[in-house]
């Protein structure tokens, strides 16, 4: 049985040897997984919102949007001795899950995929696979060894990508 | 304000009385819909770091079915109506035929859907009616949708204004059940989110002091 360590929403953390990496109830938000391919090195962030930019506070949980997260993985992982060219990246989440709300404001999942895909080719790190969009709610996990992300919805079963 | 230190007990009772008054209004709409008594807890008004909110709703990954609409006009923010996917069968059943054994609707039927998402329309109405009496604050409702997923999901869509300035949120929740009938938390409840412009408005109009 592997040892699980559970993200919550807008934060991040690293995998320490083979735990399984694990977050719940991504709706707009978007769980990004970064890892070291030939290693268990692996990092997973809940992303809420795409930039920090958009706020007059300074002060926010670390893993709460894509441009501060994102680098912030990548300087975890370094730290515990990852290697950055060997970077990959898998995602899923960015649902839309109602309907009714069209305005530009609302499309939230679908701007936090496009800010987590700029950071990504930002840091030259490859996206390997992902699973986003749609209407459904995703729970996510990573096993550092495998590198495969399982993903769970309500209504659409569960895959692995 | 980012973190409301000016928000004190005071304007949390105030908070607490004018979800009160909503949601009695609502109890009393979704009684008549029902033909059944409602009953419903007096509500909590609290300011919450929002990663607990899925907590209140049952857990991040519990199934629920909600009704969200946006509100727009004085004081932004979000409503929801929502039950535990299961005991929105019980709230569908109720609306369509109740006595009838053989035509079961729930919420895997369209017209079940239909059926709950209009329940959760008139709740919804009647609870920003009466807040809107209330602080005489012109409030207004976006289009009303339903969504049948996890909790933390759901939250996710309602929270995502908030969220640009603040990592706490001040919601609003009262829990309702049928009159006699076991507590279950999660039969019908309101669950109401301001946007962090609105409190000022919102204080004023109820004519409580923020120091700054």
């Amino acid at each position: 049985m592997n040892e699980v360590v559970t993200i919550g929403m807008a934060e991040l953390s690293c995998s320490s040897e083979s735990a399984l990496l694990r977050t719940s109830g991504l709706g707009s938000c978007v769980g990004v997984i970064i890892y070291q391919e030939g290693s268990t090195h692996a990092a997973m962030a809940h992303i809420m919102l795409p930039s920090v930019t958009i706020s007059s506070n300074r002060e926010h949980k670390i893993g709460k949007f894509a441009d501060v997260a994102i680098p912030e993985l990548v300087r975890q992982l370094r730290a515990k001795g990852a290697a950055s060219y060997r970077l990959k990246a898998k995602i899923a989440g960015g649902a839309q899950m109602f309907a009714s709300a069209g305005n530009e404001m609302m499309r939230v999942g679908e701007r936090n995929v496009i800010a987590v895909k700029e950071q990504l080719l930002e840091l030259k790190i490859p996206l390997i696979a992902e699973d986003t969009g749609g209407k459904n709610g995703r729970t996510i996990s990573f096993d550092p060894t495998t590198h495969e992300l399982t993903i769970r919805t309500v209504h659409l079963g569960t895959k692995v990508i | 304000m980012k973190d409301f230190d000016f928000i004190h007990s005071t304007h949390l009772d105030v908070l607490r009385e004018i979800g009160n008054i909503g949601a009695g209004h609502a109890a009393t709409s979704l009684s008549a819909l029902l033909g059944r008594k409602i009953e419903m807890t007096i509500p909590e008004a609290a300011i919450i770091p929002f990663d607990q909110i899925p907590d209140r709703m049952g857990g991040s990954e519990n199934e629920i079915a909600a009704i969200y609409t946006p509100i727009t006009g004085d004081a932004p923010g979000s409503v929801y109506f929502f039950s535990d996917a299961i005991q929105s069968n019980a709230v569908i059943q109720q609306l369509t035929d109740p006595l009838s054994e053989s035509s079961k609707q729930d919420l895997a039927a369209q017209y079940g859907q239909s059926a709950f998402l209009e329940a959760g329309n008139i709740v919804i109405g009647s609870y920003l009616s009466a807040f809107a009496d209330l602080t005489g604050l012109k409030v207004a409702r976006g289009v009303p949708d339903l969504s049948i997923d996890m909790a933390g999901a759901i939250i996710s869509h309602g929270l995502s204004r908030l969220l640009i300035q603040s990592d706490v949120a001040i919601c609003i929740d009262t829990h309702m059940k049928i009159d006699g009938e076991a507590t279950v938390r999660n039969f019908g409840s309101i669950l109401l989110l301001f946007d962090p412009e609105s409190f000022e408005v919102l204080f004023k109009a109820l004519g409580v002091e923020i120091d700054e």
